[in-house]
């Protein structure tokens, strides 16, 4: 709404104004739904005026190959190197040589890395994280996931030093460069974290050719975005001061850089390399797929072909391993330095690490001559994958009639009607309903951006699949908020509840998305249902997390205020907190659609029909212009999602007197 | 106010007469907003406020001049807002003015090169910060030592001058404590010790006690005496505590929406404030602590007898007891020996009283 408008025009006639036109919107959306035969051309968006952007992509992506392909190769071989080396220290030993007289360097010894871990874990935090650290790993050996976990691991030792070097450089040259940094690198941060992984894994596939150094750079493209936002972030809040003081003692502006503001900004920093490494590994797992192998391909095979058993157990393998990279990465960001007079040796300043590789030498060393040390004992390994498959089992058959009648209730009641009338429903009127929320909600400007977003997948022919890409989506963020809201709101009145769900909801976090996909097919096999739970499953955390946060932030004055006023406790939730932790709830809810639609790409492995299909399939036929295109539509849709619920927030805030 | 008084004049003349000058600025401008320089330009470099205000600039600084003698301590007292702590990042060109000149040792450091400035700044500048600014990553060696460490000095070297510093400030024994480990007043010992780890020529203090509480803020005040009084050192000191400024200086200049409404001696301030604003401030200042003997002597009666001899620059607080006890007046010497004037009881009890009766 323009300010002369506002101006000129009461609040209410301005608000029963916005009343008309929205029923005007609808009525017309039900009449072109019930008799298409109208305006034809406004409902199903006629086929021959979609344009070739997907065959355009392609042949760009064709002439690519055909006269860089000497580039990317090159690249791949380059990158290959550290790799081999990686995946030789982890999982496969070196091998110099031919046949039998070959000269062998064997991998680590599993022993050896399971008690450096511990020893790291012990040097941040004592025993409690030497024995969580320490125990995960040996629960991967002795459960029998230790090659897959090794690979894994061996990816992701070389994605996340390069994904924080990179992320550093570029969040430095944003810091420097605030013009760069408002023109190209934010609004390519956005895309890249709003464009599933799985989209431009495609064209780089394309470009390097099928192998892990392929999965290697999309870790990296999908890993770094935090590291950047972290680093222009943790700049910009260093105090001016110490800024001034860099300056004042003559510092250089290189010196100003890396000896005044990067150190005292490591904390907020340590934040964005964690971010990498869970990133990384939660891409590194979706990257398997295609050709790394490690536990993420574990998980698939063992899902695809319903092997429930050793499904939950390479799904519990990935969930330890995110435990201990997450806690570690964690503990040495707060870990504060202990100082040693100057002249201390090396070994006397870092003792765990020297202890850490101390054991690690001398264990590999034996695991040439005492076999259990290298390949972990058959003996000593056991596998828990019968009994999952005995309980899920028991429960398919004792509750197997109770699971059906909901699943089949919530298709023929809820999800199917919401299909048919959005794949039935005009298209031009919904985007017109988007525009006009963008009206309403921010203005001209933002109605023009939605309403070019919300047309480009009629005009690019992806239509019906965006429409069960939405449907999914928004049942699943309605379905988390409707669940996640209440959680958050008795968390937030119930200290000793709060400190239950806290902690769940931390390391739900942390979990691949994957792994989400594991209970919801074992219960319900494939289908819409399964992939409602698993997004459900997924994109809960946020609105529970910002419930909590909204209606803890409420300042107590203002809670003190509604006390002596005479407020009930339920007062004073219903007239006080909820309404001032409105805007925070609105984020929450923001963030959910966002997990909701990067586990929708994900979902499409357990037979969904939308976007992530579009893009799975183009994956299995190596078409980028396919991929890109579906890809920069799932994109779209949170674009207009965020920046509706932004724009709603920032009024809700303006209305409160928060912003 | 009665101006032009011989006795006024007396303490003008000593205030600024015999130094060299180590640090001045001309006319410098401070304006923020779009099209700054090229506004000034047409304006001849001298805009009123409504023209800055009609051109939707803001003006920080407006058209100030400076001189701060060798070995003076310099204070620059405003409230906030007020632009002082843009003058004095002109001063030190951590902003660049908008117009006018910094001279530094006869040279306009706003012609520096960004080279010759860090060199500048390396071996002449020092400065402490309002909220201390302290790596947080470093200890307190570190801390005191990181300016030599930038300059390349080698490791036994930065630490010997370092650890010599830190027993300055009285912090021996805390070399391996890390900021956040300190006390507020610790942590600004700190930041004293490390600007004066490169023996700057000037010395720059932001607000540097403002974030302590009032004792400490005392007790800080009397360390920086202490220092000065060993070091002798030009000092540019930013305050918005009128008491403290009035403590420390040897002159003041008071600032106000970016301009220098008065410059003088803590006691030219508080006995010829130049506006209501200034008198305004000294209004709660106890006289008998900045009014001299010179300033209330009278001539010396020929011949006259007297109970002692005081030196002209004595405050009344510290003679007052001793002489409303006396029944003769004291004699007002200078520093040769001579007797310039004398003092006399009825006066020294108008100050003690708060009756502005000088006449």
């Amino acid at each position: 709404m323009s300010a002369v408008a506002s101006v000129a025009m009461p609040a209410n006639a301005i608000r029963s104004g916005w009343r008309w036109a929205w029923a005007g919107l609808i009525v017309a959306i039900i009449v072109l739904y019930l008799n298409a035969e109208w305006l034809p051309w406004a409902v199903v968006y006629p086929k021959n005026n979609v344009l070739p952007l997907m065959a355009v992509v392609d042949i760009v992506m064709k002439w690519l190959v055909d006269n860089f392909s000497w580039l990317t190769r090159g690249i791949s071989s380059v990158m290959e190197v550290p790799l081999d080396f990686t995946i030789g220290l982890f999982a496969k030993g070196f091998s110099f040589g031919d046949g039998d007289s070959a000269f062998r360097i064997p991998r680590l010894s599993w022993l050896g890395i399971v008690a450096a871990t511990a020893c790291i874990g012990f040097s941040y935090g004592r025993w409690p994280l030497a024995l969580l650290t320490g125990g995960c790993m040996l629960y991967i050996a002795l459960f029998g996931q230790w090659e897959s976990a090794m690979l894994t691991l061996a990816s992701i030792a070389i994605c996340v030093p390069v994904g924080v070097a990179a992320g550093l450089a570029v969040g430095i040259w944003g810091h420097r460069a605030p013009q760069a940094n408002k023109l190209f690198i934010t609004p390519m941060l956005d895309l890249m974290q709003t464009v599933p992984a799985f989209a431009y894994l495609v064209p780089v596939l394309f470009l390097f050719g099928h192998g892990q150094v392929p999965a290697l750079i999309v870790t990296v493209m999908f890993a770094m975005p935090p590291m950047v936002r972290a680093t222009i972030l943790a700049l910009s809040q260093v105090p001016p001061e110490i800024n001034d003081f860099g300056d004042m003692v003559g510092c250089t502006r290189r010196q100003k850089l890396w000896r005044v503001l990067v150190p005292s900004s490591r904390p907020l920093l340590m934040i964005g390399v964690n971010q990498v490494i869970m990133l990384t590994l939660n891409m590194v797992i979706i990257a398997s797929m295609i050709g790394a192998g490690g536990l993420g391909f574990d998980v698939l095979l063992a899902v695809r072909a319903m092997k429930i058993g050793q499904g939950v157990e390479a799904g519990l393998a990935l969930v330890v391993l995110a435990i201990t990279l997450d806690r570690l990465s964690q503990a040495a960001a707060t870990h504060k330095p202990v100082l040693h007079p100057p002249g201390t040796p090396f070994w006397h300043r870092h003792p765990y690490a020297m202890l850490a590789l101390a054991i690690l030498a001398v264990t590999t060393l034996l695991s040439t001559v005492v076999p259990a040390l290298h390949e972990i004992p058959a003996s000593i390994t056991m596998t828990t994958a019968p009994i999952w498959a005995k309980i899920v089992g028991w429960i398919n058959v004792n509750f197997f009639d109770a699971i059906e009648a909901v699943r089949v209730w919530l298709l023929l009641n809820i999800l199917k009607p919401f299909k048919i009338f959005l794949l039935g429903a005009p298209w031009l009127g919904l985007a017109a309903a988007a525009a006009v929320a963008g009206l309403q909600a921010g203005g001209w400007r933002l109605a023009l951006l939605i309403g070019l977003l919300a047309i480009f997948p009629a005009l690019t022919g992806v239509w019906d699949k965006t429409m069960v890409t939405i449907y999914l989506c928004a049942i699943g963020s309605v379905f988390s908020a409707m669940l996640g809201i209440p959680i958050g709101i008795l968390a937030a009145r119930h200290d000793r509840f709060r400190s239950i769900v806290l902690p769940v909801i931390d390391t739900l976090q942390t979990l691949p998305s994957f792994v989400y996909l594991i209970p919801a097919v074992m219960l319900l096999r494939v289908g819409d249902v399964t992939a409602l739970v698993a997004v459900v499953l997924f994109a809960i955390v946020p609105a529970i997390r910002y419930t909590i946060f909204g209606i803890r932030g409420v300042p107590p004055e203002t809670i003190e205020a509604a006390i002596v006023s005479g407020c009930t406790p339920r007062q004073i939730l219903f007239r006080v907190q909820l309404p001032l932790a409105i805007p925070e709830i609105m984020l929450g809810i923001n963030q959910t659609i966002m997990l909701a639609l990067s586990m929708l790409v994900i979902t499409a492995l357990v037979g969904t029909q939308d976007l992530g299909q579009e893009v799975n399939t183009a994956l299995s036929k190596a078409q980028p212009g396919r991929a890109l295109v579906t890809g920069l539509t799932v994109a779209f849709i949170g674009i207009i999602a965020d920046r509706l619920i932004q724009a709603w927030s920032l009024r809700a805030r303006r209305r409160l007197n928060l912003a | 106010m009665k101006d032009n008084s011989p006795v006024g004049a007396a303490a003008n003349d000593l205030a600024t007469a015999p130094r060299t000058v180590k640090l001045a600025c001309r006319n410098v401008w401070k304006l923020y907003g779009a099209g700054a320089e090229s506004f000034l330009a047409r304006h001849g470099g001298d805009p009123s406020a409504e023209q800055i205000d009609k051109a939707g600039l803001i003006a920080a600084v407006r058209d100030v001049s400076l001189e701060v003698g060798v070995g003076e301590t310099f204070i620059i007292m405003g409230l906030s807002g007020s632009g002082k702590s843009t003058l004095v990042r002109c001063l030190s060109r951590l902003v660049q003015p908008t117009a006018g000149e910094v001279i530094f040792e006869g040279r306009d450091l706003l012609k520096a090169s960004d080279k010759e400035l860090i060199e500048i700044r390396r071996h002449k500048m020092g400065m402490v910060f309002q909220h201390f600014a302290l790596l947080p990553h470093l200890t307190v060696l570190g801390n005191v030592a990181f300016p030599l460490s930038i300059q390349g000095v080698d490791k036994a070297a930065r630490e010997a001058r370092a650890r010599e510093v830190i027993e300055l400030v009285g912090l021996a024994g805390r070399e391996t404590a890390f900021p956040r480990e300190l006390s507020g007043g610790q942590q600004q010992r700190v930041g004293i010790a490390r600007s004066l780890a490169v023996k700057p020529e000037i010395w720059f203090l932001d607000e540097p006690f403002s974030a302590l509480d009032p004792l400490i803020r005392r007790e800080m005040q009397s360390e920086l005496l202490r220092l000065q009084s060993l070091l002798q050192k030009t000092i540019v000191f930013i305050t918005h505590d009128f008491d403290e400024a009035i403590r420390l200086a040897d002159r003041i200049a008071i600032m106000k929406e970016g301009s220098i409404i008065q410059t003088g001696t803590p006691e030219e301030i508080v006995t010829r404030p130049a506006t209501d604003y200034v008198a305004e401030f000294t209004r709660e200042v106890p006289r008998a602590k900045v009014v001299s003997a010179r300033a209330l002597m009278s001539p010396a009666a020929t011949g006259g007898e007297y109970a002692v001899r005081v030196p002209a620059s004595a405050k009344i607080a510290a003679i007052a007891s001793a002489i409303v006890a006396a029944d003769r007046p004291f004699a007002v010497i200078d520093d040769t020996g001579k007797v310039i004037g004398e003092l006399r009881r009825d006066a020294v009890i108008d100050v003690l009283a708060g009756r502005e009766g000088r006449s």
